[in-house]
C-alpha cells in the first residue's frame, strides 16, 4: 500500500513527545504519615503508591530510623467517570482535582477525591489473608458432600497475596453549581469543605444528601461578578477556622463559630498595592492560586503569578515574607497573557517544620526557598537531565550580568513544562513533583544524596 | 432616493430595502481596522508590547494608521474623518501606549469569545479578563479615547448594524451622556445585558446575536456564535496548515470565526440556552453601568428597553433564516470586518493556546487513529 511508501516521510518525533492529555498529573498528596502518596489525573483515575519498608525488626537492630524509601504502585483505580449536565448540555471534567487524605483511625486508608462537580470517599483497604478450612465448602468454595465429613476444623486465615481493594463508600454529588477547585478535611475528623468559584460548602463525612453552605460570594445580580474564590483550606488545628483566597489576592479568615453564613470574613488579609507596578495586568498577578497553612497554625503560604508570600495570622496588613519565583516573567506578561499561561495555577507547599517552602515554575523548574537565609534555589524536574541517585544540580535562569554555563535564558524558556503540582512529605524531606505526566520523587539525605524515580 | 443596490460604503445586512424589494446581498469590501490597525502581515499585540512600552517608541508611527484605513478599499470619507479625530486625539496620550491598550483590549474580548463549549468555560479566567476589560475601557473613558472611539464607529456604520456597539460603547461610562439626556443620541436604549452584544458587535458576531436576543432571554449570549466546537476547531488546524499560503492571519481567524458562528447558530439553540447563565457570568461582567452609580440618569428596565431597541429594526432581521443565508453568502460584511480587524493582530497564537486544550481530546482521537493502536 502506498502508506507504506510514505512513512519514512512522516516525522515520529511528535509522536515520542505526544502526551496523552488523560495522564496529565492534577493533583499529588502525601497522606498523614507519608507511607502513601496519591496522584490524580485528568482521566479520572488516582493512583496510589506505597513507600517500600525494610521489615521493622531489622531497622531497629540496626538503629535507623529510615527506610529504602522508593515509592512503588500500590493501587491504581478509576475515581471519576466523564459526565454530562444535561441541563447545561456541557461536558464535566473527569478530571481530578483535589484528593484529600483522612487521617488514619483503623486498618483502612480514607480518600476524598473530586472532579469539576462531585467529591467521593474511597476506602483504601487491604487483603492479605484468606480464610481457609471451611467445613462445608472445599478449596473452591463448592458444596461438601457432607457424608465426607469426618471431622470439624476450625477456619483459620492463611497469608495470600496482597490485594489492595478500593470501594467508593460516599459520593457527595448536586452540591455545586460552579467547580470546585479545593477540599480541605477538618481537624475535627467529621467534616469537610468544599469550595468552588463562588461557594463553600461544608459536609460531614457521613452525609451525602446534605451539605452546609458556609460562603457564597455570588453576587445578586451576576454582572456584577468581579471576584471569585481560588482556594480554601481549614486550620490543621482549629476546628472553626477556616481560610479562603480570591482572585483579587485577598485572604479571609473566617471563624464559624461567630456566624453561620461567613460572608462576613474574621480577618481581612490584603497587601496594599503598589502604584508604582501597576499595570493591566496587576490584578490578574495578584491572584492567588494556593493557600496552605503551616503546619504550625500560624501562617499562611499564598502564591500569585510571581511570588509566593508568607503571611502571619496575626498580622493582616501585608505578607511577613514575599519570595519573587520568576520575577523574570514580570516583562512578559503580555505574552503570557496571549497564550493564556498567565492563568496557570502553581501550588505551593510547606516542609514539615514550616521553615522551607516550595513552588513551581516554567521549564519544569521548581523553586524551593529557605525562610531562615531568604534565599531560594531553582531546581529542575526532567527525565533526560536527572539519572536515578543523582544530586540534582541548581539551575538558573539568565536575567542579566555574568552568564554560568547552564544558564537558561528567558526567552528559551519551555512554558509548556509547567510545575503546577507538588506535595513534601509530612515529616521527612520528601518530595513529589508531577510534571505533566511524569511523577518525580526527589529524597534529601543528610548525606546530600537524593534518589529520583 | 433610496436604491435597491445596497450601498457598499456602509455594508449592511438588510435583506429587504425600504420598498420591501429583496436585496441580492453583494459581498462588500473589507473594512480596514478603524483606528489602530496593524498592516498586513504586521507584528502581533505581544510584539507591540515586547517593544517595552513605557522606555521605547515602537518603530510604528502613529500616522501609520491613519493611512491603513484608507488603504483597504472603500471605505467612504466618515471612517477617514473618525481615524483622523481619533488619532487626534490620541495623540495627547502616548501614542505606544494607546496603541498597545487597544491590542490589549482587542485581545481580552477575544479571549472571551473563543472559550470551549465543549466544557463549560473557567470562570475564574473570564471574571480576571473581563475585569481587565472593565479597567481598559474605564481609563479610555477617562482619556476621552473611549468616547472618541464609539462616535467614529457609530459614524462610520450604519446604525441599524452598529446598534448594540455604539449603544454599549457610548453607555453611562460617558459621563457627557449620561449627564446630557436619558435616551441616548442613538435610536437604542442600554439594557444591562447590552454589553454582551456590544462585545458580540465588536467581534462581529453582532447580527447573529441581536436576532437571537428577542427569542431568548435578554442575557442571553452571543456566545453561540464564536464557539467553536470540536469540527470548528480541526478546521483552524487545517487552516494553520496553510499558513504559509495564507498571507493574511486575519481571514484564517475569519474563517475560523465564519465557521464557529456557522456551528454556533446552526440548531444549537438549547446550547445557548444552556449556555446563557455562563454567558451572564461571563459578560455580566462586562457590564460597566450600574442603575446605581449612573446617578444622572435612570437606568431604564431592561424589557422596555429592548423593545425599545428592536422597534426601529427591520423586523426581518429577527429571521434567522435570514442572517444565516446572510452569513453564508456574504461573510464579510460589517461588524465581520471589525472582528477581521480586531484579529488581524494575530490571535492564531491565542487560538492554539486557549483552545487546544479541550481538542487535545480530539487530538487524541485523530493520534489513535494514526498510530493505528
Amino acid at each position: 500500500m502506498g502508506e507504506d511508501a510514505e512513512s519514512p516521510k512522516i516525522n515520529h518525533t511528535f509522536l515520542r513527545d505526544y502526551v496523552t492529555e488523560a495522564d496529565v498529573i492534577s493533583t499529588v498528596e502525601f497522606n498523614q504519615t507519608g507511607d502513601l502518596l496519591a496522584t490524580g489525573d485528568k482521566g479520572g483515575r488516582v493512583v496510589i503508591f506505597q513507600r517500600e519498608t525494610e521489615s521493622k525488626g531489622e531497622l531497629e537492630e540496626l538503629g535507623e530510623t529510615g527506610d529504602s524509601g522508593e515509592y512503588n504502585v500500590y493501587s491504581t483505580f478509576q475515581s471519576h467517570e466523564p459526565d454530562f449536565d444535561y441541563l447545561k448540555s456541557l461536558e464535566i471534567e473527569e478530571k481530578i482535582n483535589k484528593i484529600r487524605w483522612l487521617p488514619q483511625q483503623n486498618a483502612a486508608h480514607f480518600l476524598l477525591s473530586t472532579n469539576d462537580k462531585t467529591i467521593k470517599l474511597w476506602k483504601v483497604s487491604e487483603r492479605d489473608k484468606r480464610p481457609e478450612g471451611y467445613n462445608l465448602k472445599d478449596e473452591e468454595g463448592r458444596l461438601k458432600d457432607v457424608s465426607t465429613i469426618t471431622s470439624l476444623q476450625v477456619p483459620v486465615l492463611k497469608p495470600t497475596d496482597l490485594m489492595v481493594e478500593v470501594r467508593p463508600r460516599r459520593v457527595f454529588s448536586n452540591g455545586h453549581t460552579y467547580h470546585v477547585n479545593s477540599i480541605s478535611v477538618n481537624s475535627d475528623g467529621e467534616t469537610y469543605l468544599s469550595a468552588d468559584d463562588l461557594r463553600i460548602n461544608m459536609w460531614h463525612l457521613g452525609i451525602t444528601d446534605r451539605s452546609f453552605n458556609i460562603v457564597d460570594i455570588k453576587p445578586a445580580n451576576m454582572e456584577d461578578l468581579t471576584e471569585v474564590i481560588t482556594s480554601a483550606e481549614f486550620h490543621p488545628h482549629h476546628c472553626h477556622l477556616f481560610v479562603y483566597s480570591s482572585s483579587k489576592g485577598t485572604l479571609r479568615l473566617c471563624d464559624m463559630r461567630a456566624s453561620a453564613l461567613c460572608d462576613r470574613h474574621t480577618k481581612l488579609f490584603e497587601e496594599p498595592e503598589d502604584p508604582g507596578s501597576r499595570s493591566f495586568f496587576s490584578e490578574i498577578i495578584s491572584s492567588v492560586s494556593d493557600v496552605k497553612f503551616s503546619h504550625s497554625g500560624r501562617y499562611l503560604l499564598t502564591r500569585d503569578y510571581l511570588t509566593a508570600k508568607v503571611w502571619d495570622l496575626n498580622m493582616d496588613k501585608g505578607p511577613v515574607e514575599t519570595y519573587q519565583v520568576h520575577e523574570y516573567l514580570r516583562s512578559k506578561l503580555c505574552s503570557l497573557y496571549e497564550n493564556d499561561c498567565i492563568f496557570d495555577k502553581f501550588e505551593c507547599v510547606w516542609n514539615s517544620s514550616d521553615s522551607v517552602i516550595m513552588t513551581g515554575a516554567y521549564n519544569s523548574f521548581f523553586r524551593m526557598f529557605d525562610r531562615e537565609t531568604g534565599r531560594g534555589v531553582t531546581l529542575e524536574a526532567w527525565r533526560e537531565s536527572s539519572k536515578p541517585r543523582a544530586v540534582l544540580r541548581t539551575r538558573r535562569v539568565y536575567t542579566g550580568g555574568k552568564r554560568r554555563r547552564g544558564d537558561v535564558g528567558v526567552d528559551s524558556l519551555d512554558f509548556t513544562k509547567k510545575i503546577l503540582h507538588m506535595a513534601w512529605h509530612p515529616s521527612e524531606n520528601i518530595i513529589a513533583i508531577a510534571a505533566t505526566n511524569n511523577l518525580y520523587i526527589f529524597q534529601d539525605r543528610v548525606n546530600p544524596d537524593m534518589q529520583t524515580q | 432616493m433610496i436604491s435597491s443596490e445596497p450601498d457598499l460604503r456602509f455594508p449592511c445586512r438588510r435583506s429587504y430595502d425600504r420598498d420591501g424589494n429583496k436585496i441580492t446581498q453583494t459581498r462588500a469590501p473589507p473594512r480596514r481596522k478603524l483606528l489602530f490597525s496593524v498592516r498586513k502581515g504586521g507584528r502581533t499585540a505581544a510584539d507591540v508590547w515586547r517593544d517595552d512600552m513605557f522606555t521605547k517608541g515602537t518603530k510604528r508611527k502613529f500616522s501609520d494608521s491613519g493611512e491603513e484605513p484608507v488603504a483597504g478599499g472603500d471605505q467612504g470619507p466618515p471612517l477617514a474623518a473618525a481615524a483622523a479625530a481619533a488619532a487626534a486625539a490620541a495623540r495627547t496620550l502616548s501614542s505606544t501606549y494607546s496603541l498597545q491598550r487597544q491590542s490589549l483590549l482587542d485581545m481580552s474580548l477575544i479571549k472571551l469569545q473563543l472559550c470551549h463549549m465543549l466544557v463549560e468555560p473557567n470562570l475564574c479566567r473570564s471574571v480576571l479578563i473581563a475585569n481587565t476589560v472593565r479597567q481598559i475601557q474605564e481609563e479610555m473613558t477617562q482619556d476621552g479615547t473611549w468616547q472618541i472611539m464609539t462616535q467614529a464607529l457609530a459614524a462610520a456604520q450604519c446604525p441599524a448594524d452598529r446598534l448594540v456597539a455604539t449603544e454599549v460603547l457610548c453607555r453611562q461610562t460617558d459621563p457627557a451622556v449620561q449627564a446630557g439626556h436619558s435616551p441616548k443620541p442613538f435610536p437604542e436604549e442600554g439594557y444591562p445585558a447590552g454589553e454582551a452584544e456590544a462585545v458580540a458587535a465588536m467581534e462581529g458576531e453582532v447580527e447573529a446575536e441581536v436576532t437571537m436576543v428577542p427569542q431568548l432571554a435578554p442575557s442571553a449570549s452571543y456566545l453561540a456564535g464564536p464557539f467553536g466546537v470540536g469540527p470548528c476547531w480541526v478546521g483552524e488546524e487545517e487552516e494553520e496548515d496553510e499558513e504559509e499560503e495564507e498571507e493574511e492571519e486575519c481571514d484564517e481567524d475569519e474563517d475560523s470565526e465564519e465557521c464557529a458562528s456557522e456551528e454556533g447558530e446552526e440548531g444549537e439553540r438549547d446550547r445557548l440556552s444552556a449556555s446563557s447563565r455562563t454567558a451572564d457570568q461571563v459578560f455580566g461582567t462586562f457590564e460597566i453601568k450600574h442603575p446605581a452609580a449612573a446617578a444622572a440618569v435612570a437606568a431604564p428596565p431592561a424589557d422596555p428597553a429592548l423593545e425599545e431597541l428592536f422597534s426601529d429594526v427591520d423586523p426581518s432581521y429577527y429571521d434567522l433564516d435570514t442572517v444565516l443565508t446572510g452569513m453564508q453568502a456574504a461573510p464579510k460584511m460589517g461588524p465581520y470586518d471589525l472582528l477581521e480587524s480586531l484579529s488581524s493582530h494575530g490571535p492564531s497564537t491565542l487560538g492554539s493556546g486557549a483552545s487546544c486544550r479541550s481538542d487535545l481530546n480530539e487530538l487524541d482521537h485523530i493520534m489513535e487513529i494514526i498510530v493505528g493502536s
